[in-house]
């Protein structure tokens, strides 16, 4: 693996995560102007059925072990750290998530490697890599060089299509035995399922989003009309659900769910990379919000300033006649 | 400093207030129970409170918190006929122990806490505070630009910067103020909010605060008098800011606009008929005995064509219209447990005199009443404005 | 149970971030930083523990930003120490490898048996600063944490992924976990406690000299996201907007 790219692929409850497809799409670009190989990282147990989805890699090497079987952060940091030891890769990706957060910094520390996270997009050039990320909200972008001899970087999605990082190969497979995890420190316990009883919001085709700017709960009726006018459900940005005026299962971003709905209509939304990353494709995206500087306006189609609590009633009435 | 207590809680109140020993007096006679316009869902209605304390049940006061109802309107205060200072007393020092004990309903949470950050209960940038003024067709200089001594310090206040329709009736009190050749200028981005309303949540700490960056920036310049569109500040700079050593004349733009009211009658044209009400902003009219009633009026009555009617509640009667004593930032929260709203109400009675325009003079209650009229229905029939909106549509069409 | 709290300044989005053309790097001129919201909930979080548990709650933060005020109000929240780490160059925006190599220095010999930090703040460029300490103290690190429960001398974090599923990770030993959300929002505390603690609490400062630490990031540019592909902005009054709107959704097929 010295010298490589290497993906560390994210899987949880026995899935592969989509940000591991965005990975290696821009993993198998990254290789290819480095001359040299793509290798994804699968840790757990009973992962080998996996591999057949990493076709993008040149080569799965995979890391079995009872106590691996759900994520636990120091027993995967462990991992990590006796792979790595062994073989430098030139870059290490992890997605940026709950679990790749937890074990990039602990890696790159260990291996005295620089460590640069939401990255989008990478670049070569004069035989350099350079990253690209959005910071602050969403309003800022930064660009740095990924120091040789190794790097690591988390991803966020958007930057590369998923399909380009699914192909119909079969990679190459290697197992390697896991380090001695008996000094880890951090054990998974149990899942907590999530309330069930809801409204699935990835199976909906119209999403009427809310955000900060419905301002309280009671405007949420608004929405919830208009959505009905709609054919579709209400969902929310982290700060609806965070003050419970609308429960977790409705929470569409990096801590929710991803959709991907005919019609998403963004209302009182500024579009923080951490809400635009639970709807990195929507047919139709419509945002009001009175900032016309809000990030979401260069994702979404269509946009108006508008006061959204005048305009959702009035959109109500306008799609009934 | 929480005080744990009936009696030291009294005490306090009685220590921290103006004429708070008159408290003592309460008779139970209910007349502030009955005229309060939340009084219906409080645990603890004025009247009630003063029984529990004295039944030495300030546990039971405690643990209920629809004291957050009281949108600080003085009804109950005005009608007290002990004169007891019920709600800068024994209401906002109740609202202060609630705060100190951690009870605060979020959305309350989030103005304080902009209030304290930003200096404006929006949480708008304070850089952009006199955006709304920016290229705007009248000049209206900032202080630390103009650099000149004024005539009129003109304090805009939050709601009058930042929020849109507010914004609308500044631009128009600019214009008249330029028609009428006054020399003022505006704080600009050192303005902070005025802080009375911040008060009457509770917050004297946070009022002090921002009282003393208000006069720390006022302190630099040179002007006669004070003018503002806001009630809530102009109660503050006429009865808390003196407090804190800053004491300079100061008036509602309605009694300002009044002083120069034969040159604006010069200029005001008849646009048409218009059947318009009046109503008087608690902290113009009965708040501390402000008073000020007949100004506004004396301006509406002197544009031609318009018809001055009076709604049943007027002058020390009026209803407020929610946004005080931090309902502005509570709507949610009273909606959850009375509703109804007051703005409601005072729509209802505009429309049941007949009015075609509800003429307001606070920038509370612009937006506040325009989504009564939403909300009641009654969109297209009744309009609301400012008062100096209404003159400025005579005087320019 | 004895907790350290990380607070760091970042970016108050609130304003207009601009492009210094000199530097090509973030205008830190007319900056407002602001705690790192997360950090916040860390502070919330650990003083909820204090309340249940006891033991003290120790507040560090660099000197950048109003960062007496924060401390002030972590002590009339309920923060038992509260230090201000003084050195070079805090003004310019640190890393947060460099930030991390600080803290570490600073934490010294407080004695702790968890660090709660922010599990990120939103101009974090180079790792997590509650990772990076972790990792330079050697201690587990658990991210996106929402509940934090102590018994028996075990601690058991609760960490969200996304969809609204939750594990519990037993943690043994002293660690840091990275707060997503407290399980409380914070607390509101009232000015005149604030300043109160103004005058009776004292804030430690502990100067931190040359810290050496590699593998920082260098950023070789920054720039404005373009609006290239904006949106079509639709213009007019609320009920032109409706109207427009409720046409175009119908012509693209999008109801029923």
């Amino acid at each position: 693996m010295c010298g490589e790219v290497c993906v560390v692929v994210e899987v949880l409850r026995g899935e592969v995560k989509d940000i591991t497809y965005t990975m290696l799409a821009a993993g198998r670009q990254l290789a290819a102007g480095l001359k040299t190989k793509l290798t994804a990282l699968l840790i757990g147990r009973d992962v080998q059925k996996l591999v057949a989805q990493l076709g993008a890699a040149d080569r799965v090497v995979c890391v079995e072990h009872a106590d691996l079987a759900e994520f636990n952060p120091d027993a995967y940091l462990h991992v990590l750290i006796a792979v790595f030891e062994q073989h430098a890769p030139r870059l290490v990706m992890f997605g940026h998530t709950a679990t790749g957060t937890d074990l990039a910094c602990g890696v790159a520390h260990r291996l005295h490697w620089p460590v640069a996270t939401a990255c989008r997009t990478f670049s070569l050039g004069n035989g350099t890599v350079q990253c690209s990320s959005l910071t602050c909200g969403g309003k800022l972008i930064a660009n740095g060089p990924l120091p040789e001899p190794s790097c690591v970087v988390t991803v966020m999605p958007g930057g590369y299509k998923a399909e380009d990082g699914q192909l119909h190969k079969t990679p190459t497979v290697e197992t390697v035995s896991a380090p001695g995890l008996d000094q880890v420190r951090t054990r998974f316990k149990q899942y907590l399922e999530p309330p069930a009883g809801d409204v699935d919001i990835t199976k909906q085709r119209i999403l009427v989003s809310v955000g900060r700017g419905i301002q309280n709960k009671d405007n949420l009726a608004l929405a919830e009309k208009l959505a009905a006018a709609l054919g579709g459900v209400v969902s929310g940005s982290r700060p609806v659900i965070d003050q419970a005026w609308l429960p977790t299962t409705r929470l569409v971003g990096k801590s929710g769910k991803q959709v991907k709905p005919k019609l998403y209509l963004a209302i009182g939304i500024s579009g923080a990379p951490e809400h635009l990353e639970g709807v990195p494709e929507a047919e139709l995206m419509l945002a009001i919000n009175t900032d016309p500087k809000a990030p979401i306006f260069d994702v979404a189609q269509y946009g108006a300033t508008c006061n959204a609590l005048e305009l959702m009633p009035l959109l109500t009435e306008n799609l009934k006649k | 400093m929480s005080v744990a207590t009936s009696y030291e809680f009294l005490d306090k109140v009685i220590r921290a207030t103006p004429d708070g020993e008159k408290i003592r007096k309460c008779l139970q006679c209910g007349t502030c129970s009955g005229i309060c316009p939340y009084g219906f869902a409080m645990d603890y209605p004025p009247r009630s409170l003063i029984a529990a304390l004295r039944a030495d049940d300030f546990h039971g006061v405690l643990e209920s918190d629809t004291i957050w109802l009281c949108v600080s309107c003085f009804a109950c205060a005005s009608v007290c006929p002990a004169k007891i200072p019920l709600t800068r007393g024994l209401l906002a020092t109740l609202k202060t122990e609630m705060l100190v004990g951690g009870s605060i309903p979020q959305e309350l949470q989030a103005a304080l806490g902009n209030s304290r950050r930003y200096g404006n209960a929006l949480g708008e940038s304070p850089k952009k505070r006199a955006e709304w003024a920016k290229d705007f067709t009248v000049p209206v200089p900032v202080l630390s630009a103009h650099k000149k001594p004024v005539e009129v310090l003109w304090f805009v206040g939050d709601y009058a910067s930042y929020h849109p329709r507010a914004q609308q009736a500044s631009r128009a009190l600019a214009k008249l103020l330029f028609v009428l050749d006054v020399h003022f200028g505006i704080l600009g981005p050192e303005e902070n909010s005025d802080g009375d309303t911040q008060a009457f949540t509770g917050e004297w700490g946070l009022f002090e605060l921002l009282a003393r960056k208000n006069i720390q920036a006022m302190s630099k310049y040179q002007f006669k008098e004070i003018i503002t569109g806001d009630p809530h500040a102009y109660n503050a700079f006429k009865h808390e800011y003196p407090r804190l050593g800053f004491d300079r004349p100061v008036k509602h733009h309605t009694q300002y606009l009044a002083e120069h009211s034969d040159r604006i009658r010069a200029l005001l044209q008849n646009r048409g008929p218009r059947r318009v009400t009046y109503h008087d902003p608690c902290y113009l009219g009965r708040a501390n005995d402000n008073n000020i009633y007949e100004e506004p009026r004396q301006l509406l009555r002197a544009i031609p064509g318009l018809e001055l009617v009076e709604m049943s509640h007027n002058r020390a009667q009026s209803i407020c219209c929610g946004g005080g004593g931090g309902g502005m930032w509570l709507d949610g929260y009273s909606w959850e447990k009375a509703h109804t709203r007051t703005s409601e109400w005072r729509v209802k009675e505009a429309v049941a005199v007949g009015a075609e325009v509800l003429a307001v003079a606070c920038p509370y209650e612009t937006p506040r009443f325009e989504d009564a009229v939403k909300s009641t229905g009654n969109e297209g029939k009744l309009a609301v404005k400012d008062v100096a909106e209404l003159l400025v549509e005579s005087i320019f069409g | 149970m004895d907790i350290v709290v990380l607070i760091k300044f970042v970016p108050d989005l609130v304003e207009d971030l601009e492009i210094d053309a000199a530097t090509g790097l973030l205008d830190r001129n007319f900056l407002r930083l602001m705690p790192n919201e997360l950090d916040e909930h860390a502070l919330e979080q650990a003083i909820i523990l204090k309340e249940r548990h006891g033991g003290r709650v120790t507040v560090l933060a660099l000197d950048t930003g109003d960062v007496d005020e924060a401390l002030y109000t972590a002590v009339a929240k309920g923060a038992d120490r509260v230090i201000k780490i003084t050195g070079d160059g805090f003004d310019q925006g640190l890393g947060n490898r460099r930030i991390a190599a600080i803290l570490r220095r600073a934490v010294g010999d407080v004695r702790f048996d968890l660090i709660l930090t922010g599990t990120q703040a939103v101009d974090d460029l180079d790792g997590f600063v509650g990772a990076l300490l972790a990792a330079d103290l050697g201690l587990p690190y658990v991210g996106y944490v929402t509940q934090v429960v102590a018994a028996d001398g075990r601690v058991v974090a609760r960490k969200e992924y996304p969809g609204g599923l939750n594990a519990e990770i037993e943690v043994n030993g002293p660690a840091v976990l990275g707060i997503q959300a407290a399980e409380r929002a914070p607390r509101y505390v009232v000015t005149s406690k604030v300043m109160e603690a103004m005058k009776s609490a004292k804030i430690e400062e502990l100067a931190v000299d040359e810290v050496s630490v590699e593998n920082e990031l260098a950023v070789s540019s920054m720039a404005l996201p373009e609006s290239g592909t904006h949106a079509e902005m639709i213009e007019g009054n609320v009920q032109q907007v409706a109207q427009k709107l409720a046409v175009l959704l119908k012509e693209r097929g999008v109801l029923a």
